[in-house]
């Protein structure tokens, strides 16, 4: 009557799980970035695709090194170190020289991540670690690979007088105007266009904010993110541009803040886990990006502005705990 | 029917159809029934007969004087074998009174409870006890404590664990009973309101109830979402108050008893039929997939038998529902009164062996889909580093075991299996939360 029981495992409920698993989701993050991350490749050529590749080798070989020097069972597999480098290579610009990203992504994985103790642990998005690190290091030579001038290489239609100007990218360019004038010297609202799907200034996440808006509702829909950062951040951002008197579509799709806000801020280990948290801490990270991008040495904020926030995260958690079902005044 | 009508939640694959559309049909008699002695939650019976008397069905062969406790009786007429121990589900053993049974068996008779005034008494007599899978006492929670006024009857038709099918049949093929048990109930404790609960996913038991219900008894649909049917979230869905912290359901006037119970009142109280069966839905990898009316103390490996056995690779079998059932370290048990289910769970299908060395990736679905408002990864993290009293601080006695923190974690970690661990050692420390 009895049945073997020996391949029947005997565990405490529940007995079933979802189909969500750490790698599916990070595969996901993968595949959202993956349409920018091409198009990038493709219209800025080898050395972004060299940057892809170093960056990408660099987290996953600390990642590895560190496991295997450390004999902690190897993680590369869980996805997360290919988002790290495919984020980081994302924020740099493709002139950066390979030294330098290899640094980026050794620090990244290194001290952004696994000193702390791996995957959950770390309080700093390690991407933006990397990134902090090479940008203090070698500000000049990031700076010079970013104004490299792309607009002398290829004119586009959009932007063929700016070509002529310089070759800084309209960002720095605008701050420029604003210190020297407080006006601006090219047409703001004429550069939507190249900034949402061709825009070859600054680094791998710029060239096109469109496929980085169309990845990040992906994320959304599919449930992966809180919508609440993006547009707590985008929100913010914009709001605030325009209160500083700028033009607000503008300045969200220039610099890093769409790959900020849909890619970087919504990381889910250094970001608040409620949902009052995340809009609070994307609210947050729009508010240090814009007073940074107006008011700081560099136009550039989004990094320091997101590092910031993730330090808060912690504390935002704190202040958002969730009210546990039944404890009210018994109204007997 | 997408309102959220408590807070967190989650949708499993509800993998009914294999059953629901399946009537309610005799499982084969065995030849030997074992009949815990203990099917219940409260004091476990003593066998009131011995080795070698005769016994008729409904018979009572174990009781005790206890204000928790619940009697047993003999499904069959037959002859005692053996007073004896047995596994149970749960994994504990207990008293048992072996049956061997009569080659002729007429279900249609049996022992009749005690005649009388006394409603209570007589469902105590017919052993009835909560059969969502609590096995409750029905009797206790029919006679609310002095001062406490019961203004709502609900009856759980919810059935919201995955695979179970057993409440929608009898509610589709039974609803006058349903209907009529929710009557008595009311009338026992008094109560104005009767409402009857029934997930969306069974439009068709729903109507077959509204179409018996008498006068005063509502019938509301809710949104199909896990744990819809647990206590505290049916209460609040219904009638928009918390059960406080640490209090009964009775503390904001309301008690909640299962379908099916409600149907063994009606029968307890009208034909005076002791509660000797009940509806399994034997399901997931079995050649025969069904809805079985199971005598009480037949073993699952023979209902499982009955169900043509199981097929293909199976990794798991559960007693109740698989997110918060049992799961079997043998098939050797006998079923008893709050079994709704057996669920073969194919490899694949069902979670892996628990592993406490997958980080939390704070993704924050925990905390999300809790429905009592919870941070399971905090609790979690606290059990796991034996810190009882930081587990209790964050209200680890409010879980309601509900299995969704683990079964919506990504890495798989044991949530659940954590804090059920904090709980019992928050309670046998006597930690005030
Ligand atoms: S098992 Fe407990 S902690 Fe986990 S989701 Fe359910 S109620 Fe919350
Ligand atoms: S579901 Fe798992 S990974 Fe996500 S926050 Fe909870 S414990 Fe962490």
């Amino acid at each position: 009557m009895s049945e073997p029981l020996t391949a029947r495992v005997v565990g405490p409920a529940p007995h079933i799980t979802s189909k969500e698993s750490c790698g599916g989701i990070m595969l996901w993050v993968v595949g959202a970035l993956a349409p920018a991350a091409i198009w990038a490749a493709i219209s800025m050529g080898a050395p972004a695709v060299l940057t892809l590749a170093v960056c990408i080798g660099a987290t996953l070989g600390t990642e590895a090194a560190w496991n295997a020097i450390a004999r902690r069972s190897q993680t590369i597999f869980d996805g997360s170190a290919l988002v790290t480098g495919l984020l980081l290579a994302m924020s740099m610009p493709p002139r950066t020289p390979w030294w330098i990203s290899l640094v980026a992504g050794f620090i990244a994985i290194a001290l952004g991540k696994m000193i702390f103790g791996g995957l959950g642990w770390n309080i700093f998005n390690p991407a933006l670690v990397g990134r902090a690190f090479v940008s203090l290091s070698w500000a000049g030579v990031i700076a010079a690979a970013e104004n490299y001038g792309w607009f002398r290489v290829l004119s586009l239609p959009a932007v063929g007088e700016y070509d002529a100007i310089s070759g800084a990218t309209r960002l720095a360019l605008a701050a420029a105007d604003r210190a020297a004038s407080g006006a601006y010297g090219f047409d703001l609202a004429a550069q939507y266009q190249p900034l949402l799907f061709h825009n070859l200034e600054g680094s791998l996440g710029e060239v096109s904010a469109g496929l980085l808006i169309l990845g990040g509702l992906v994320l959304i829909v599919r449930g992966i993110i809180d919508w609440r950062i993006p547009v707590g951040y985008i929100g913010t951002m914009g709001l605030l541009s325009w209160a500083f008197g700028s033009d607000p579509i503008f300045n969200v799709l220039a610099g890093g803040v769409m790959l900020g806000a849909f890619f970087m801020a919504t990381d889910y280990v250094t970001s608040p886990m409620s949902r009052n948290g995340r809009l609070v801490f994307g609210i947050g990270c729009g508010l240090f990006n814009a007073v940074g991008r107006f008011f700081g040495p560099m136009p550039e904020s989004t990094t320091f502005a997101i590092l910031f926030m993730n330090g808060l995260a912690p504390l935002l958690d704190r202040f958002t705990r969730p009210r546990t079902f039944g404890w009210v005044k018994s109204d007997e | 029917m997408g309102r959220a009508v408590f807070r967190g939640g989650v949708h499993p694959p509800e993998h009914k159809d294999a059953t629901a559309g399946l009537p309610v049909e005799w499982a084969p008699l065995p030849e030997r029934l074992v009949v815990p002695l203990s099917q219940h939650l409260g004091a476990p019976c003593k066998a009131t007969v011995a080795a070698g008397d005769r016994v008729e069905r409904g018979q009572v062969v174990g009781d005790i004087e206890a204000m928790v406790s619940s009697p047993v009786h003999s499904p069959v007429s037959g002859t005692v074998a053996e007073i004896g121990t047995t596994l149970t589900a749960a994994g504990s053993v207990v008293g048992c009174v072996v049956i061997d049974r009569d080659e002729e068996q007429d279900l249609d008779s049996y022992v009749a409870v005690p005649d009388g005034d006394d409603r209570r008494a007589r469902v105590r007599a017919a052993g009835i006890v909560g059969m969502g899978g609590a096995t409750f006492p029905s009797v206790v929670k029919l006679t609310p404590p002095k001062g406490m006024e019961i203004t709502t009857v609900i009856l759980n038709g919810c059935e919201c664990e995955p695979f179970l099918t057993c409440d929608h049949r009898l509610m589709l093929e039974q609803p006058e009973r349903v209907v009529a048990g929710a009557g008595y109930i009311r009338d026992m404790v008094g109560a104005k309101r009767v409402v009857i609960a029934v997930e969306s996913n069974k439009p068709d038991a729903a109507a077959a109830l509204k179409a018996v219900a008498t006068e005063g008894i509502e019938v509301t649909v809710l949104p199909t979402r896990y744990p819809q049917g647990a206590e505290k979230q049916l209460i609040y869905a219904l009638v928009k108050k918390e059960v406080p912290h640490g209090k009964l359901p009775a503390a904001v006037g309301v008690i909640v008893h299962n379908v099916a119970t409600a149907a063994a009142i009606a029968d307890a109280l009208e034909l005076g039929k002791p509660l000797t069966e009940r509806v399994v839905t034997v399901t997931g990898s079995v050649a025969r997939p069904g809805n079985y009316r199971v005598l009480l103390g037949t073993l699952v490996s023979e209902l499982i038998e009955a169900a043509g056995g199981l097929t293909g690779d199976v990794e798991r079998v559960i007693s109740g529902g698989p997110m918060t059932g049992m799961a079997l370290g043998s098939l050797d048990v006998p079923v008893t009164k709050g079994m709704s289910g057996i669920v073969a769970l194919p490899k694949g299908m069902a979670a892996a062996a628990v592993s406490d060395d997958q980080p939390c990736m704070r993704c924050g679905r925990c905390p999300e889909s809790c429905p009592m408002g919870l941070e399971p990864y905090a609790i979690a993290n606290y059990a796991h580093r034996a810190m009882w009293d930081a587990a209790a601080k964050r209200d680890a006695l409010d879980c309601i075991e509900c299995g969704i923190c683990s079964y919506v974690c990504p890495t798989n970690r044991p949530l659940a299996q954590l804090i059920k661990v904090a709980k019992a050692a928050a309670m046998a420390k006597g930690v005030k939360a």
